[in-house]
């Protein structure tokens, strides 16, 4: 039997691996991991090798479409047909839902051209789908297949049909990576929408899919079902917006403050389609945490009900 | 000549196969035990043919990995070559073990490739991984056989056929 060239070299030299090479190798690698800490040069990095890296992209999220495809084909007739009598019932409500929303829409732009409202809420959004990848599982993060091409920017509010879903945090020429709310890096200024509380939801550390409210007053008032909604402040995602909804509430374990963890309202692990708003809207300013007015259509939920006056702080 | 093709063709292969199941998408409950392809691969070809797999081929699939995952640049890098360069420290004593004993071996390398993990992350100030994060070592260990055997079977063919 041929051995493979070079085998038959030494059998105890060090060979390839001296230690003199680790050691720059590894001191390399160092250095570089420090330079990206800092400096963040991988996006760049990433952005000139796009052109490898989306096919690649595309190549792994094959199997799953063909999957997808191949259920899709050999779905039987009467799954269909139950799928599509409940599509129908989906498509009516929504449509009740949407006649409800339009007449609060118009009731509403009155009462703001009585105020003189400024703003004008005309929602613009794009479609786009998720590229069925997994970059890091210790990571909450999506791939999407629209990018800097198709206008998509970074620090985009990214929705489905329930509820805020996260950002982009990067943008390649035809792809773009969101981060979900539920991301352990990630955080999202929010209202409790029964008591206008003001607080921060950040992602789970613990890969839960869940969001954390931690640092709660234990004074304040907040409850197990308690609706979540985006603030507005900080200006990135646009306020009155569905979030999530507390499920557990208990101290920490200083016992100086609660801790809350909340089920996002978007659907975050089963979307397969997401939107992405376009315009940023105007931040508040802080002043108060306001449920009303501001209700954008296209989220349904939680801004569905008639607004209600909040306590003012 | 024609050979030594064949055998190129199955190691840029086997790498980017690598690379794809390692972006590939799995259930949730799954997701937290994907083994670390990119270092099966390594270390497979770390042990058959050192003479293309050196510290450098394992820093530089390192950095692919990191381009790929979007992470720290480096990260992947570092754990590679750390690895790379104990299994060519003992690749004398690895490749004349009974395959039970490489999968040993194999589970002690993934294990200190998380350790790496968890020290690049804690310096780089990130929030420590979940319990699950250690599950993926004992998975990719009982995978190791199959790969040793599969990538040591399509040689042995590329071989008799070339003969």
């Amino acid at each position: 039997m041929a051995l493979a060239p070079g085998d038959n070299a030494t059998l105890f030299s060090a060979g390839a691996a001296s230690t003199l090479r680790l050691i720059v190798y590894l001191a390399a690698a160092v250095v570089l991991m420090i330079l990206d800490h800092r400096g963040h040069y991988l996006e760049a990095v990433r952005g000139h090798a796009s052109l490898l890296i989306e096919p690649l992209y595309r190549l792994a999220a094959l199997p799953a479409d063909a999957a997808r495809a191949t259920r899709t084909a050999v779905a039987s007739q009467s799954a269909l047909a139950a799928e599509n009598r409940e599509l129908r019932e989906a498509l009516l409500l929504a449509q009740a839902r949407l006649n409800r929303a339009g007449a609060l829409a118009a009731q509403n732009e009155r009462l703001q051209d009585l105020l003189e409202a400024q703003k004008s809420l005309g929602l613009s959004v794009q479609m786009a789908s998720l590229l069925d990848i997994d970059i890091d599982p210790a990571r909450r993060r999506i791939v999407i297949n629209r990018g800097a091409q198709q206008g998509v920017s970074v620090g985009q509010p990214v929705i489905d049909a329930s509820g805020i879903m996260g950002q982009v945090v990067e943008v390649l020429p035809n792809t773009a990576v969101v981060m979900l709310l539920t991301d352990p890096n990630h955080a999202i200024p929010v209202t409790i929408e029964r008591t206008g509380l003001r607080t921060i939801a950040y992602g789970d550390k613990d890969a839960r899919d869940l969001l954390e409210l931690s640092n709660i007053p234990t004074s304040a008032d907040v409850q197990v079902g308690d609706k979540l909604i985006s603030s507005g402040l900080g200006g990135r995602f646009p306020a009155g917006f569905p979030v999530g909804e507390i499920r557990d509430v208990r101290n920490d374990d200083t016992g100086m403050f609660a801790t809350a963890l909340a089920t996002p309202a978007a659907a975050i692990s089963r979307s397969s389609e997401v939107l992405l708003l376009h315009d940023l809207p105007q931040p508040y300013g802080p002043a108060q945490p306001q449920v009303d007015a501001s209700a954008p259509p296209g989220a349904d939920a939680a801004p569905a009900e008639p607004a209600q006056p909040e306590p003012t702080p | 000549m024609n050979r030594l093709r064949a055998q190129s063709w199955l190691f840029a292969g086997t790498v980017l196969l690598a690379m794809l199941l390692q972006l590939m998408p799995l259930p949730a409950p799954l997701l937290q035990i994907k083994p670390y392809w990119l270092a099966l691969v390594l270390i497979y070809w770390a042990i058959e043919t050192p003479d293309r797999v050196g510290l450098g081929f394992a820093f530089l699939l390192g950095l692919a990995g990191d381009v790929l995952a979007g992470q720290l640049l480096g990260e992947h890098a570092l754990r590679l070559t750390v690895l790379a360069f104990i299994v060519l420290r003992f690749r004398a004593r690895l490749r004349f073990f009974p395959v039970w004993q490489q999968t040993l071996a194999v589970f002690a390398l993934l294990l200190n490739d998380r350790i790496v993990v968890m020290m690049v992350r804690g310096f780089s100030g990130e929030a420590m991984p979940p319990a699950a994060f250690w599950l993926s070592p004992p998975v990719g260990a009982a995978l190791w056989p199959f790969v040793f055997i599969l990538l040591d079977d399509l040689r042995a063919r590329l071989r008799g056929r070339e003969a």
